[in-house]
């Protein structure tokens, strides 16, 4: 019905070499009321690129500020404005949407062999809500800031704040919604609209990601967003929930949030584990290793990770004996990850490895999400737990996970499918100068927080004891670096739009149906729906003939 | 040049160190773990990044059509990822998990503090009474146990030299302890978010020798200060407690005396201990939990007596629940400096929260 309704919409100019999901039409209403899901995920992208940036410019004036010992910068108030709005920018309206709702939106549905997702309206109603969700926040933003901590610890949310965190509560519940019907939306489209011999087990690895991360979604975001409803309903109508004085309980509010946050730290790092999968083995052109270890390991990380919350509260009094629980749970999620791990290493043997940009950022993952996962062990181990928790320590190890984790693959993914993408390559020499630059930047940053963490630094200090300045000023320099290095992908991926060479259909000479339509992809995607076997099949004659061709014409990879 | 290298080792760790001052007396176990687990991490880590790089170089690709070899399995791989992550996770979990379990349980001859949060300061208590506000001076190698509640938001009692941390929560008690080793003055901090001057929210414990302790407490103290005992009597009386609570039960409230400690039945069918946080609630919320055949008469003294009040009154009711107890069970010798303090003698509590550990055995078991 929709595909009847798009292919009678405008056609392209005369001389415009195929019509796309791009060129069909460039009015603002063709865009902001699509229902094509290669439309809203760049409706997406533009999003949350404008969200990163934003909690990019919070964290710039944290580092700045902790240059110097004393708070000197701007006053207590505005610096704790400045780490809760970037927490909660960054968390809330970057990290959890971001590769869900912009690769998952995008190739998704190539990676099935189909249309489009199940519920294409619903999709854009997504993006709307997120949107909405999102101008809350920015309101609460702008009309005066928020300073309870991205976490909305009760009582200090609910009673004693004097800052927005009604605007900011009731954004970040509306983006819950968003996440919800999101993860609704792909669960149906993986059940119902895989192509004919697509498998549950010939699924890419990175549907198998998407799978796990909206299972988290539909199950978790319910809880967190009645939690949020509940701090508006203490603090705007004075009910007793969390508030001692009125009889409830302020460490229940810590259970609530943590029994979403703790798995929505999965709904950011599974997806971009779900992209180095594809990524490693694309540039390793070998099938990936040990893929249903790999498969199922995102769906162990997704069960597990709804039974380790009260590891964030070790420190809160609760009895030993939950504590041991919760503490020996987190540890088996050592196992899956590390499976993950080795199976990624393990595809590269054998393999004709080409150092492209996406390569580079996704073994930059494996090297930093390795550090972060080690630590997130140490954190759960109970007898050091009390003197690392709230110190930079936690800092360090979270950053590690979701910026050397989760946005190593979202720059991954955005330079592994920006070809596919945009129909434009941009220039190799430029994005691999900034991923070598967010590599070494982010451990100049991030590195010494651990140190700082073991020393007693506490987290969320605007002013700190002199004796911790020099690892600080390290890790400030280090951010300075690391911001230089997230520009520049806007500077030369908007280049590559206006004056980047005409991206192949494949590239990267990659299996996976997503290369065999063209770059840009047309609006139907396929011609015929593809029959498939083996989704990372180098063995395939075609894929062979093809590549064959590639190299006697001399093309080599963007 | 390696003896150059030796001598000039703790020179730069003076300027770099890489943990805290250790001052008590789990700061060495707590580094030996922490230690272990970094030495482990960054093995594994160096490891794969070996690893990964070792595949980018040797096995690149040398010819543009060039594909990697076919598919493998190799079972005796997947087993070792599996088992030897979950190895080590379990062998660092069982360490740990000992621990903390010293970590969490007080010896049965910490000297008791009371300690109280409030945006931005501490306020500390003294067995004596005696009060210190963002600094706290304790004995040397002594068990201190220190009982705490906020006024407001929840903060956290955090003394990296120690390392210990402990969330001071709104109407509840948490309690933390540590016995110092090294005399000192170490950071306090607030470790949890608590407004706007959270990080000015610190202090300094300063850890003394006892001898040095004793006359630092005598010189401070004024000798016509109330201890919190008596205070707490006296508040007892002018509360009126003492028209229900007699010295033996009646009908419209059960004595005190020998409560503290004991387990106790709940009109719910429950047995619970109590301990400072039902006396503490008790007083708050009567009818929480109300003692099996007792009827719920007694009216809340939520919003009129402060927490430092509440502090003195638990203190009364805990030196009335010693009375008998120490006469049914004879405690073991305090090995504590003496103070001086009436409330000295039930310092021989173990069970920091109430009713989630296993009973403590030295309770007066008078029952419900």
């Amino acid at each position: 019905m929709s595909t009847a309704s798009r292919a009678s919409s405008a056609m392209p100019p005369a001389r415009r070499p195929a019509e796309n999901y791009i060129n069909r039409d460039w009015s603002l209403r063709s865009w902001l009321l699509t229902v094509d899901h290669k439309r809203i995920a760049i409706l997406y992208l533009i999003s949350v690129t404008v969200f990163f940036f934003i909690g990019g410019l919070f964290a710039m004036m944290i580092r700045l500020e902790l240059l110097t010992p004393q708070g000197d910068l701007m006053t207590s108030d505005t610096y704790n404005r400045m780490f809760t709005q970037h927490g909660v920018v960054m968390i809330f309206f970057f990290l959890i949407p971001s590769i869900p709702a912009v690769f998952g939106n995008f190739v998704l549905p190539l990676m099935l062999g189909t249309i489009d997702v199940a519920f294409p309206r619903l999709n854009l109603a997504s993006w709307y809500i997120y949107s909405i969700g999102g101008l809350f926040t920015l309101a609460a933003v702008l009309l005066g800031g928020i300073d309870t901590g991205w976490t909305f610890y009760s009582p200090l949310s609910t009673v004693f704040s004097n800052s927005n965190v009604f605007l900011a509560a009731i954004g970040v519940f509306i983006n819950g919604f968003s996440s919800i019907l999101t993860g609704l939306n792909f669960l149906v489209t993986i059940h119902r609209m895989r192509a004919p011999g697509l498998t549950w087990f010939r699924l890419p690895l990175f549907v198998w990601a998407m799978y796990a991360t909206s299972l988290i979604n539909v199950l978790g975001t319910p809880v967190v967003a009645i939690t949020l409803l509940l701090v508006v309903l203490e603090r705007v109508f004075g009910l007793g929930i969390f508030d001692p004085t009125l009889g409830g309980d302020p460490i229940l509010f810590q259970h609530l949030f943590w029994f979403y946050s703790h798995p929505a730290v999965y709904i950011m790092i599974l997806p971009s584990m779900g992209v180095i999968s594809e990524v490693i083995s694309a540039f390793s052109r070998r099938h990936v290793f040990g893929y249903r270890f790999i498969a199922f390991s995102s769906l162990g990380i997704a069960v597990l990770g709804f039974l380790v919350w009260a590891h964030h509260m070790f420190t809160t009094g609760m009895s030993v004996y939950a504590a041991t629980v919760f503490s020996s749970l987190t540890m088996l999620i050592a196992v899956p990850t590390a499976v993950k791990v080795v199976n990624w290493i393990v595809t590269m043997y054998k393999g004709s490895v080409a150092i492209e940009t996406p390569m580079l950022f996704a073994v930059g993952f494996i090297g930093l999400f390795t550090i972060g996962g080690l630590t997130g062990l140490m954190l759960a181990t109970l007898g050091i737990n009390p003197h690392l928790h709230d110190t930079y320590f936690v800092v360090a190890h979270f950053h590690f996970v979701m910026v050397g984790g989760a946005i190593m693959g979202f720059m991954a993914a955005l330079h592994y499918w920006w070809p596919k993408i945009s129909g434009h390559v941009y220039p190799g020499r430029w994005s691999k100068t900034s991923a070598v630059m967010i590599f070494a930047g982010f451990i100049l940053t991030f590195f010494p927080q651990f140190i700082l963490g073991y020393l007693g630094m506490p987290r969320r200090y605007h002013a700190y004891p002199e004796e911790f300045q020099a690892l600080n000023v390290l890790s400030t320099a280090g951010a300075s670096i690391l911001g230089l290095g997230y520009l520049l992908p806007a500077i030369y991926l908007t280049w590559s739009l206006v004056d980047g060479k005409r991206a192949p259909a494949n590239p990267w000479g990659a299996a996976g149906l997503e290369w065999q339509c063209p770059s840009p992809p047309p609006v139907h995607n396929f011609d015929h729906p593809p029959v498939v076997t083996d989704v990372y099949d180098y063995g395939d004659e075609h894929l062979l003939a093809a590549l064959a061709t590639r190299a006697a014409k001399g093309v080599s990879v963007g | 040049m390696i003896d150059n290298i030796k001598n000039a080792m703790p020179q730069l760790f003076e300027y770099l160190p890489l943990h805290p001052e250790q001052a008590s007396s789990v700061s060495l176990p707590v580094d030996i773990l922490y230690f272990v687990w970094m030495a482990l991490s960054l093995f594994f880590s160096l490891l794969i990044a070996a690893a990964a790089i070792f595949m980018m170089v040797h096995y690149r690709r040398r010819a543009p059509g060039q594909v990697g070899a076919p598919e493998t399995h190799a079972p005796v791989v997947e087993a070792l990822s599996i088992t030897i992550p979950f190895a080590i996770a379990m062998a660092m979990f069982v360490w740990g998990a000992k621990l903390y379990v010293d970590l969490r349980r007080p010896p049965e001859n910490a000297v008791e503090y009371f300690a109280f949060g409030k945006q931005w300061m501490w306020k500390f208590q003294h067995p004596n009474g005696l009060r210190q506000i963002n600094h706290l001076t304790v004995p040397r190698d002594t068990p201190i146990r220190i009982t705490m509640t906020s006024e407001d938001v929840i903060h956290s009692f955090f003394v990296p030299a120690f390392r210990v941390k402990q969330d001071v929560v709104p109407g509840r008690y948490t309690t933390v302890w540590f016995t110092a080793t090294e005399t000192g003055e170490y950071h306090l901090f607030c470790a949890e978010y608590c407004g706007t001057e959270h990080s000015l929210m610190k202090g300094t414990v300063t850890v003394l020798e006892r001898e040095e302790y004793e006359a630092w407490l005598r010189r401070e103290s004024d000798p016509a200060t109330a201890t919190p005992a008596s205070t707490g009597e006296e508040l007892f009386t002018s509360l009126a407690c003492v028209t229900c609570h007699e010295e033996s039960d009646t009908t419209r409230g059960p004595a005190l005396h020998g409560l503290f400690g004991s387990e106790i039945r709940l009109a719910s069918g429950a047995t619970i201990e109590a301990d400072e946080s039902y006396l503490r609630q008790s007083i708050l919320e009567p009818m929480a939990d109300i003692r099996a055949g007792y009827q719920p008469l007694m009216p809340t003294f939520a919003g009129q007596v402060s927490e430092q009040q509440l502090a003195d009154l638990v203190r009364y009711l805990k030196t009335l629940g010693a009375q008998r107890a120490s006469v049914e069970h004879p405690r073991p010798e305090n090995a504590t400096p003496q103070h001086g303090s009436p409330d000295r003698v039930e310092e021989t509590r173990s069970e920091p929260t109430r009713g989630r550990q296993a009973p403590a055995p030295a309770a007066g078991a008078s029952g419900g």
